[in-house]
């Protein structure tokens, strides 16, 4: 009897641990709500005002501006951070934990602009678009891997091929027009997915490997194709592309303050919208979507049915291949205008990260897509407001944040659990 | 009568292998065929064949008198060939019906999925089939006995006739045993018709209406249970007639090498693995662990070796308090291991034989000086193993993942018993091996028991512990029920004790079941 | 004695020798046969006057393309390895600066082979464990940041003292970038391919932040300040010649990597962990341990090939984006089928290449970035031995591949 009162005391310890992982986010809340307070709130002097701008500049679709005393702000911020944090720690929020947590980053964050702008002004309106179009070739990039690795193979090479989809966009749509443009990024990641799919389901090479290789390709026959071509002077016209013209979507548009934001922009983002929209249905309510997900989690089984693993991994590496390229040829036609080698710096990359911090679905990558867009578009807008933080140092928060999520300290993030592994028919 | 399916002449080369031989085999509706054979025998890829997973090198496959071509598991499907697999094929993460209508999926136009109507049919199966799954059930939360009712259902689901099932009982307590004798029995009653692939000739007895014994990838014999014997059917299996009862004297039971009191074991998802067990075991004896798999057993043998912790209780080894000692403190007090999993345990598949007859003993002089490795050492220790032991392989320095399973096996045997050993665990000796290496193996264990070694031998075959064991000890849900004495022990009783009766209990709480009639 | 000696550097030769060989080193060389192949049709393709030739004929575009394959190679050995005759006439006439300019490509190789050396047997050791260190990059960022902090802080040491003290410094930060995911494997499971990038990316903003932020140049933005001359590493030759003692270190390292793999007990642990996790647990050894051990190590590696560009070659950071290194270095220890004692082959193939670029660049005007799709093209080939098995119609290896299972302890990414 005695002994049993033991066992139940250790798993009741192992249950604390679960419960330690509550304490800790409460823990975290609180200190957010403690840096509020003290960081912010005690740097303010209490007469100084606050202006958000909500309207985004050269928009039409005008929303009254706010302004409020910057003190109040921060401090009423931080008493709801501070409760917050202590309800989780003592009750816990239990499934709606993540919900709060992702409030209190918003807290945090407009308790910053508050402070960093008290005394004058800070266009919000024009940081949430912005954001939107910097969560473009994330969004993107993620969708590719999610696509990707749903069926069960890992894709470290949405880089290399967002940056073949850069390059051909841009030469095309020099020649042949945006549109054709646009296309060839889009059939140009695929045939560069194809190399990865081939590597890696055919010829089962570690797709890490097979993902480097096609990094080390891309990154180098783009660059040499640039030095070698496009720099010189009577193939410059190949790389003068322009860009695709914003437009705006009727009647939503003209919705006060959430208008400018979200529907006044260039193809990119209204097909990042159908895209999260259509892969979350194509996923998980199509009867390819069960196949490609059951492929990616136990291909044996998908196997035993008379489903065709080979064939389903082939057509999601190379859509995955085909976003990816989509996702490139917004940097030279929705961005610059012209292709450079170093204009995807690591989105690739990012959109991986994306991936991840979304739990592999397709509105987790826009959420965390849109996370990564803000951390960006706030890195460079820092040097107009007064903060004493570097742009270089906000600019890793993503990263950290995948380590952390990774790591199963702030919940736990699941893969397809076959993803990484080459499926190989005779082994059965 | 015409055969529902017909295999004539199946032929199945793989390198180095004739798998199968010229197989002919006839299964007429509404029957319960049982193909029988050790394992390697070439039951698994004959069924493979016919399943489409593997295509034939010769001979053809004739469904209700027509002969088809079945290249892939969809060619099979279309036939009315359905499989439960050895290694269920269930998706974890997702629920009954999406596993069970995967590939044959109910859609609405455009693609999208009709779950609302698949999960009624799943239903309905269930209900017709009393086999009592809710579709909506995610699969990694079900026990196994279900989840291999949701594979019988996912064969139903796609109109098969014909059901093969690969070693269906293995991971079974006799109690769901029986349950799926029930529902084999229920289904061909409704018209279908099963291939019952097995090496246990007890479940042949009782529950098949003809046998068919496969052997070297041979059939070698047919029978029925009215007309065979156990005796009749071994030999027929082996080739030769086997000698059902180890040679061996009484034990001489010496000082105790193991002792284990009040272990606790829990596991990650915090359930409880072993649950406040104690036993001994004394030099010169062998303990034997009986039990369905899955009940402790693993956990145990991990534990007492180190590679899991324990919660609770304490080890005692050679009068040493080794609990939760790390597996190389454990090997150093003298304690032998043959793991459960030979391949993923005991050998490292790509490094030469040799490297892997000191896996455990590579840092200890003359091996290694210092941290320096001496490998003429290392060879010369090999090569005198390989002939002790008679291991079969060109020399010393090939890869282990070369050797056959049985060489496998004796390379760990080797490396375990080559060193001065006080315990030894054994945790499914002959899993999978054939019956030459079965009976070499289970001689050498008989002889270190005599040598003075204290032998704590787990099985899930109740024959292997009844040959072998001095005392048996039975494992039910991380518990230890009965430790009874192999000379008295009965089969019987050993195992109600396995289904979860206690014998002293028995008298009331056992419910009368109704024991199927033989079908004739 | 005398004798004693040689016979002992003969034996390892021989065994240098059997190593090369055991690697199955035809395969190799085709593999790098066919790379070249492609890539010199890659670089007569976007060339105009090789269009302009196949417009006269086809047989003279033929042997256009080939003059130029052939001139474009021969431009990338003359720049990597420098002329010989040029070498023999400078070593009888004796004029130093002569044999400076002679022997300059050669040397030069050298130094650019150096990080490459190193870096490539970082990665082969964590091929080695089971564990895919992607994160060379990052590592050798930190490495170099931290060294040149190290050379530039600490001011009036003697070099004995501020040489080892910087290199030291430089190997923490590798090492402390190579723990990080390692720790994070072996405890929470989570897959170091994944963190290995985000650490390279965390280490890229880093050190933009230091160089542009704390370690500016008060004088020149966006660099740091010069090293302490008392910090630089030994150069064997008066400048412009580069060559340092890093060479030295780098071969010294690669041999020691391969010793202790292959002959010592910690090497065999790394060995069947990377192998086995599962049986390595059974056999003794603390997988864990190994795992968080073998990722350090390499990032330490990998932070003193960092501190060795930093301390021999550059003297301070530029802000930049990648070297390259990190991931050339993947393809390095892929190679050499993660031998250390390969990789020294390996390394010096990558790091000449990428030396006679510069030379090749400017005789044929076919851009450095070559090399990249070079190396592509040879690790594509070296990664699925099936496509050169079947180009060259070779027969399947006797024995089983000695590569480690890459899920390491049966973690999915």
């Amino acid at each position: 009897m005695e002994n049993t009162s033991k066992v139940t005391k250790k798993i009741f310890k192992k249950v604390e641990k679960a419960k330690s992982r509550q304490r800790i986010i409460g823990i975290i809340m609180f200190a957010i709500g403690m840096l509020i307070y003290f960081v912010l709130s005690r740097n303010t002097s209490p007469d100084l005002e606050t202006l958000f701008v909500m309207t985004p500049g050269g928009s039409d679709v005008t929303t009254p501006d706010i302004t409020f005393n910057s003190l109040l702000i921060t401090n009423i911020l931080a008493i709801l951070c501070v409760l917050a944090g202590i309800f989780q720690y003592i009750k816990g929020f239990g499934k709606f934990t993540n919900i709060v947590l992702v409030l209190v980053g918003i807290m945090l964050t407009i308790s910053f602009l508050t402070w960093g702008a008290s005394g004058g002004s800070i266009n919000v309106g024009g940081m949430l678009r912005i954001m939107i179009v910097r969560s473009v070739p994330i969004v993107l990039g993620a969708l590719s891997g999610i696509l990707c690795e749903r069926a069960g193979v890992v894709n470290i090479a949405i880089e290399g091929m967002m940056i073949t989809g850069a390059l051909v966009g841009a030469i095309l749509g020099s020649l042949f027009g945006l549109w054709i443009g646009a296309l060839s990024a889009i059939i140009a990641g695929g045939l560069i997915a194809v190399i990865h799919a081939i590597l890696s389901i055919k010829y089962k090479v570690d797709q890490i490997i097979s993902g480097t290789i096609i990094n080390i390709f891309t990154i180098g026959i783009t660059s040499y194709l640039v030095t070698k071509i496009l720099q010189e002077r009577e193939w410059q016209y190949l790389n003068e592309s322009g860009i695709f013209l914003p437009f705006s979507i009727p009647v939503l548009s003209k919705i006060p303050f959430i208008g400018p934001i979200l529907f006044d922009h260039k193809i990119f983002v209204y097909a990042m919208y159908i895209l999260v929209i259509v892969l979350t249905v194509a996923l998980f309510r199509t009867k390819w979507g069960l196949r490609l997900r059951a492929v990616g989690e136990h291909p044996k089984a998908a196997d035993t049915l008379g489903i065709n693993v080979f064939k389903i991994r082939y057509v999601a590496v190379i859509l995955s291949g085909m976003l990816a390229g989509f996702a490139g040829s917004y940097f030279s036609l929705g961005s610059a205008g012209y292709f450079n080698q170093s204009m995807t710096a690591g989105r690739g990359f990012i959109g991986l990260a994306a991936m991840i911090f979304g739990n592999w679905t397709p509105v987790g990558a826009l959420g965390s897509g849109l996370l990564f867009g803000f951390a960006e578009t706030l890195a460079d807008n820092l040097q107009l407001l007064n903060f004493p933080i570097p742009s270089e140092i906000l600019l890793m928060v993503p990263y950290i944040l995948t380590m952390v999520v990774l790591a199963g300290v702030v919940g736990r993030s699941r893969g397809p659990a076959a993803a990484g592994i080459p499926y190989e028919k005779e082994s059965l | 009568m015409e055969p529902i399916l017909e295999l004539r002449g199946i032929t199945k080369r793989f390198p180095g292998v004739l798998a199968n031989d010229h197989i002919d085999l006839k299964l007429y509706k509404g029957e319960i065929l049982a193909l029988l054979g050790e394992n390697g025998a070439g039951k698994t890829t004959l069924m493979n064949i016919l399943y489409g997973l593997y295509s034939q090198d010769e001979g053809e496959i004739f469904v209700k008198g027509n002969s088809i071509n079945i290249q892939s598991p969809t060619d099979a499907i279309h036939a009315g060939i359905g499989m439960v697999h050895q290694h269920f094929m269930l998706i974890p993460v997702f629920d009954v019906t999406e596993n069970v209508m995967l590939g044959n999926e109910y859609t609405k136009p455009g693609g999208f999925l009709d779950k609302l109507k698949a999960a009624s049919h799943v239903r309905a199966i269930s209900d017709q089939y009393n086999l009592n799954i809710d579709p909506n059930a995610i699969i990694e939360d079900l026990p196994i006995g279900l989840q291999q009712r949701v594979e019988i259902i996912k064969i139903l689901f796609h109109d098969a006739e014909i059901l093969i099932m690969d070693e269906p009982s293995a991971v079974l307590t006799p109690q769901e045993v029986e349950e799926l004798f029930k529902i084999m029995h229920s289904l061909i009653d409704q018209g279908k018709s099963i291939i019952f692939i097995t090496h246990k000739l007890g479940e042949v007895m009782e529950c098949t209406d003809r046998i068919m014994v496969i052997r070297g990838g041979k059939v070698v014999g047919e029978s029925t249970p009215e007309e065979a014997n156990p005796e009749t059917l071994a030999t027929m299996m082996v080739g030769r007639p086997v000698e059902l009862k180890v040679e061996k004297e009484l034990s001489k039971p010496g000082d105790t090498v193991l002792q284990v009191e009040n272990l606790t074991v829990v596991n990650k998802n915090k359930k409880i693995e072993i649950d406040d067990i104690s036993f001994d075991v004394r030099a010169g004896e062998i303990l034997g662990i009986a039990g369905v798999q899955g009940n402790g057993q693993t956990e145990l043998v991990r534990c007492l070796t180190g590679l899991i912790k324990a919660e609770l209780g304490t080890i005692n080894i050679l009068g040493v308090n080794s609990t939760n000692f790390d597996p190389r403190k454990i090997t150093e007090l003298g304690v032998a291991h043959i793991p459960e999993d030979r391949q993923k345990d005991g050998l490292v598949l790509p490094i030469p034989v040799e490297d892997n007859l000191v896996l455990n003993t590579y840092y200890k002089e003359p091996f290694a000086k210092g941290i320096v490795m001496q490998p003429d050492v290392i060879t010369n220790n090999a090569n005198e193993l390989i002939d002790d032991f008679d291991i079969r392989t060109p020399n010393s320095t090939v890869s282990v993942s070369g050797l056959s399973g049985g060489n496998q096996q004796k390379v760990i045997v080797a490396r375990e018993f080559s060193r001065p050993i006080k315990l030894l665990i054994a945790s499914q000796p002959t899993r999978g091996l054939d019956v030459g290496s079965i009976e070499y193996i289970h001689r050498r264990i008989i002889e270190k028991r005599d040598e003075g070694c204290a032998i704590l031998l787990v099985s899930t075959e109740l024959d292997e512990v009844m040959q072998l064991a001095d005392r048996i000890a039975v494992m039910y849900r991380g518990k230890i029920l009965a430790i009874v004495d192999a000379e008295i022990a009965t089969k019987e009783e050993l195992g109600l004790l396995m289904a979860g009766i206690s014998t002293q209990i028995s008298g009331e709480k056992r419910k009368p079941r109704k024991v199927r009639e033989i079908v004739t | 004695m005398k004798e004693n000696k040689f016979s002992k550097i003969n034996n390892f030769l021989k065994i240098f020798l059997e190593e090369v060989s055991r690697s199955s080193l035809t395969y190799i060389i085709l593999a790098v046969f066919t790379g070249l192949v492609l890539g010199g049709i890659i670089a007569a393709a976007t060339t105009q006057d090789i269009y302009e030739a196949f417009d006269e004929s086809f047989i003279g575009g033929i042997s256009a393309s080939l003059k130029f394959i052939w001139k474009t190679y021969s431009s990338l050995f003359l720049g990597s390895f420098g002329n010989p005759s040029k070498m023999v006439s400078s070593l009888f006439s004796g004029d130093k600066a002569a044999m400076r300019t002679a022997f300059k490509p050669f040397l030069e190789s050298l130094v650019v082979t150096t990080p490459y050396l190193l870096t490539g047997v970082a990665i082969a050791l964590g091929f080695q464990a089971g564990v895919f260190n992607i994160g060379g990059e990052g590592q050798l960022f930190m490495g170099s940041i931290m060294a040149g902090w190290a050379g530039w802080t600490f001011k009036g040491l003697p070099p004995i003292v501020h040489v080892p003290l910087a290199l030291l410094i430089g190997i923490l930060a590798g090492a402390l970038w190579g723990f990080i995911p390692g720790w994070l494997k072996a405890k929470t499971g989570s897959h170091e391919v994944i963190n290995t990038i985000m650490m390279n990316y965390i280490a890229f903003n880093l050190s933009q932040y230091l160089i542009v932020g704390p370690f500016q140049d008060p004088n020149e933005s966006f660099k740091t300040r010069f090293i302490e001359e008392s910090a630089h590493l030994y150069r064997f030759f008066e400048d412009p010649l580069r060559l340092n003692i890093g060479i030295l270190i780098a071969i010294v390292v690669a041999v020691l990597a391969w010793y202790v793999l292959y002959k010592t007990t910690w090497g065999f642990e790394i060995r069947i962990v990377g192998l086995n996790p599962k049986a390595s647990k059974y056999a003794g050894v603390n997988s864990s341990l190994i795992t968080i051990l073998s990722l350090t190590i390499s990032g330490a590696i990998a932070g003193l090939a960092g501190s060795v560009e930093m301390l021999g070659v550059n003297f301070r950071a530029v802000q930049s984006l990648t070297t390259g290194y990190g991931f050339d270095a993947i393809a390095i220890a892929l190679l050499a089928k993660n031998n250390p004692l390969m990789v020294i082959i390996t390394a010096m193939l990558f790091g000449f290449m990428r030396q006679g670029s510069r030379v090749m660049q400017i005789n044929t005007g076919i851009p450095i970035d070559i090399i990249s799709i070079l190396q592509a093209f040879i690790l594509f080939f070296i990664a699925a031995p099936a496509i050169i098995r079947t180009i060259y119609r070779l027969k399947e290896p006797k024995q089983g591949d000695l590569t480690p299972q890459m899920t390491g302890s049966g973690e999915k990414i």
